[in-house]
């Protein structure tokens, strides 16, 4: 992960008639990061996308795409981003190769080169067998891994997926997390839209979740639980064998702690810092028998939810 | 731009619709050579001058006999509906097949897909009618032993370009109306629903001269400026239908003795020399409707090319 931005956006804002779409959005996505978009369906996420490729033009605000405006240089940008869209489509009366090949040519990547950059991506998304076999005779998973060769074939700075694994069965959606989790080792900046947590959470390392055009939240993942859901603190679980009443009151007094909830054998501890160790020798030190003792961790479904019951 | 032309012609001619299309004309040409076969040495006894200024060859694509209609005729049927055919779900059958988004996330501009498939249209069709012409002139020269002159041959390549111009404008309004509505089958009916107007109701059945003589009657004892009002109000209103502008430029391409489109009186009629109109003539005789089918052409392009590069490249 480097410093330098591959999506840049300011105030961004998008209007269908009356109704705002996005809403001054403001964001950006690192270089070599695979960056999660999260929402509900009708959040923006899509039309957001578009304003990124130039295939929408936004109403007021900026978007750089690697330095680049899209509603400027629309080419230059789609020369170096790979966008797959929800419902990916292909000639069905061409084959996967003859799919392939038009959008090298699209590209003006040499003959040989394409023949070359075919063969690697089909390999690599596993479509070597049928790479002579028209789409039209495809499955949901093998068009979905066309798609992604099809992105890769370009060798993209950025790639944008959206929805990339909806209608897949469990190992079609691991098969394309996986790769797509591989994705920055080649130097492939990866924005993933979607509103599937567990799979954002699985591959991504920052998100941001939308909600009626505006992002409420945005960060990496482990971060961003704690500021959302304990207000920047670390909640401390420590399960203890025998809970004794003055032991709440002892840890009290730690520097740094700020709250001690006894829930049955469990306390809450919400601290300021990473304070295990300490709270670990109080514990020990006054009997109390300390089974287990964790930071916890906020799930994407914690902070989704909390999101989306607030609005 | 070439990378669109290059697959859309490779989608065309491996197209069962091509090979329908390419049917249709070979039908219209044996229709044509038959009527030939037939027809060809009354029409030439008949007009004495097509012998006279050896336009014998030229009497292959427009003569017909009876019933039979000539090439000229048939191809001016197939032809739009060539056209048509082409252009109709050019756009709208990328966005349902969901390949559109996905086509324009790569580096081409956005009107490169217009102009590359509107380009390969025309290729197809010119390829289309110029083997037609080619096959009806080889098998002519068999049957009747004459061969063209120069200024034939020319004449016959200006009717290839006035054809393909023909076709390119029922191709743009097809391409059109694919631009405009999300279902290929919308963007069918509407085109072919014009051409009958345009051609059946408005030229074959009479509708413009019938408008013309409810709004400038003509009488059992009606004056000869009325008549000529009459006549020219006629053919003002015909002419506003693409298909008459059409076939009112071959006509004279093709049958070089035709004088002009004017209206001439038969008092006039009568100190006309029956030669044919040279090359020159013809085409300046017939520029106004070149240059009207060329900008009919232009004008659909234009549109659909505005609606679409302001369409939302919605997937979906």
């Amino acid at each position: 992960m480097t410093d330098k931005l591959a999506i840049e956006t300011k105030d961004l804002t998008k209007n269908y008639g009356k109704v705002t779409v996005v809403d001054r959005l403001n964001f950006h996505v690192r270089e070599n990061e695979v960056f999660g978009l999260l929402g509900p369906n009708g959040a923006g996420k899509t039309t957001t996308i578009l304003m990124l490729l130039g295939l929408a033009e936004p109403a007021s605000g900026t978007v750089r795409v690697f330095d680049f405006n899209p509603t400027r240089e629309p080419l230059k940008i789609k020369r170096i981003v790979g966008y797959l869209p929800e419902e990916v489509g292909f000639y069905d009366n061409l084959t996967a190769r003859e799919n392939l090949r038009f959008i090298a040519d699209l590209n003006n990547i040499d003959l040989a080169e394409t023949e070359r950059r075919i063969d690697e991506v089909l390999e690599m998304m596993g479509l070597t067998e049928e790479r002579d076999m028209v789409t039209s005779k495809f499955s949901r998973g093998m068009r979905q891994r066309l798609g992604i060769a099809d992105v890769l074939i370009k060798q993209p700075k950025l790639v944008i997926f959206d929805e990339p694994t909806s209608g897949l069965d469990p190992s079609g959606i691991n098969q394309i997390l996986d790769i797509i989790a591989g994705l920055p080792k080649m130097g492939t900046t990866v924005l993933l839209s979607s509103h599937q947590l567990y799979q954002v959470q699985r591959v991504c390392q920052s998100v941001g979740i939308l909600s009626k055009g505006k992002m409420v939240i945005e960060g990496g993942i482990d971060e961003l639980g704690r500021e959302a859901m304990a207000g920047g603190r670390f909640i401390i679980e420590v399960e203890t064998a025998e809970p004794k009443a003055e032991l709440v009151d002892i840890i009290k007094k730690i520097k740094g702690v700020d709250k001690v909830e006894a829930d049955g054998t469990t306390l809450k501890i919400s601290t300021d810092s990473d304070l295990r160790s300490q709270i670990s020798r109080t514990v020990v030190d006054n009997d109390a028998l300390l089974v287990q003792m964790k930071v916890h961790e906020f799930s994407l479904d914690d902070i989704y939810m909390k999101y989306f019951k607030e609005n | 731009m070439l990378a669109i032309v290059r697959k859309e012609l490779a989608d065309y001619f491996n197209s069962i619709r091509f090979l329908v299309l390419f049917l249709l004309a070979l039908v219209a040409s044996v229709f044509g050579l038959y009527a030939v076969h037939q027809g060809i040495r009354a029409a030439l006894e008949t007009s004495g001058a097509v012998t006279k200024s050896g336009f014998v060859f030229l009497a292959l694509f427009t003569s017909s006999f009876q019933n039979i209609p000539s090439l000229t005729f048939s191809l001016g049927l197939v032809i739009p509906i060539v056209g048509i055919a082409l252009g109709f779900d050019a756009i709208n059958s990328e966005r349902t097949g969901g390949t559109l988004s996905r086509l324009l996330a790569q580096p081409v501009y956005r009107d490169s897909v217009i102009n590359g498939k509107f380009l390969a249209g025309i290729i197809t069709m010119t390829i289309m009618i110029g083997t037609t012409l080619l096959l009806v002139a080889g098998y002519g020269l068999r049957m009747i032993g004459v061969p063209p002159t120069a200024v034939e041959i020319i004449r016959l390549f200006l009717y290839l370009v006035i054809t393909v111009v023909y076709g390119a404008f029922w191709m743009g309004l097809a391409m059109l109306f694919s631009v405009v509505f999300r279902r290929a089958a919308g963007s069918l009916l509407l085109p072919i629903a014009l051409f009958l107007v345009f051609y059946f109701f408005w030229v074959m059945l009479g509708l413009g001269p019938a408008i013309a003589n409810s709004l400038a009657p003509v009488g059992e004892s009606a004056t000869l400026e009325a008549q000529i009002q009459n006549a020219e109000l006629q053919q003002t209103l015909l002419r506003l239908s693409p298909s008459y502008l059409f076939q009112e430029a071959y006509y004279v391409l093709l049958v070089p003795v035709a004088k002009g489109l004017g209206i001439i009186t038969r008092a006039q009629a009568m100190y006309m020399v029956p030669n044919p109109l040279s090359l020159g003539q013809s085409l300046l005789a017939i520029w106004p409707h070149f240059v009207g089918l060329v900008s009919l052409s232009a004008i659909c392009f234009a549109i659909s090319y505005i609606i679409f590069m302001k369409q939302e490249i919605r997937p979906t």
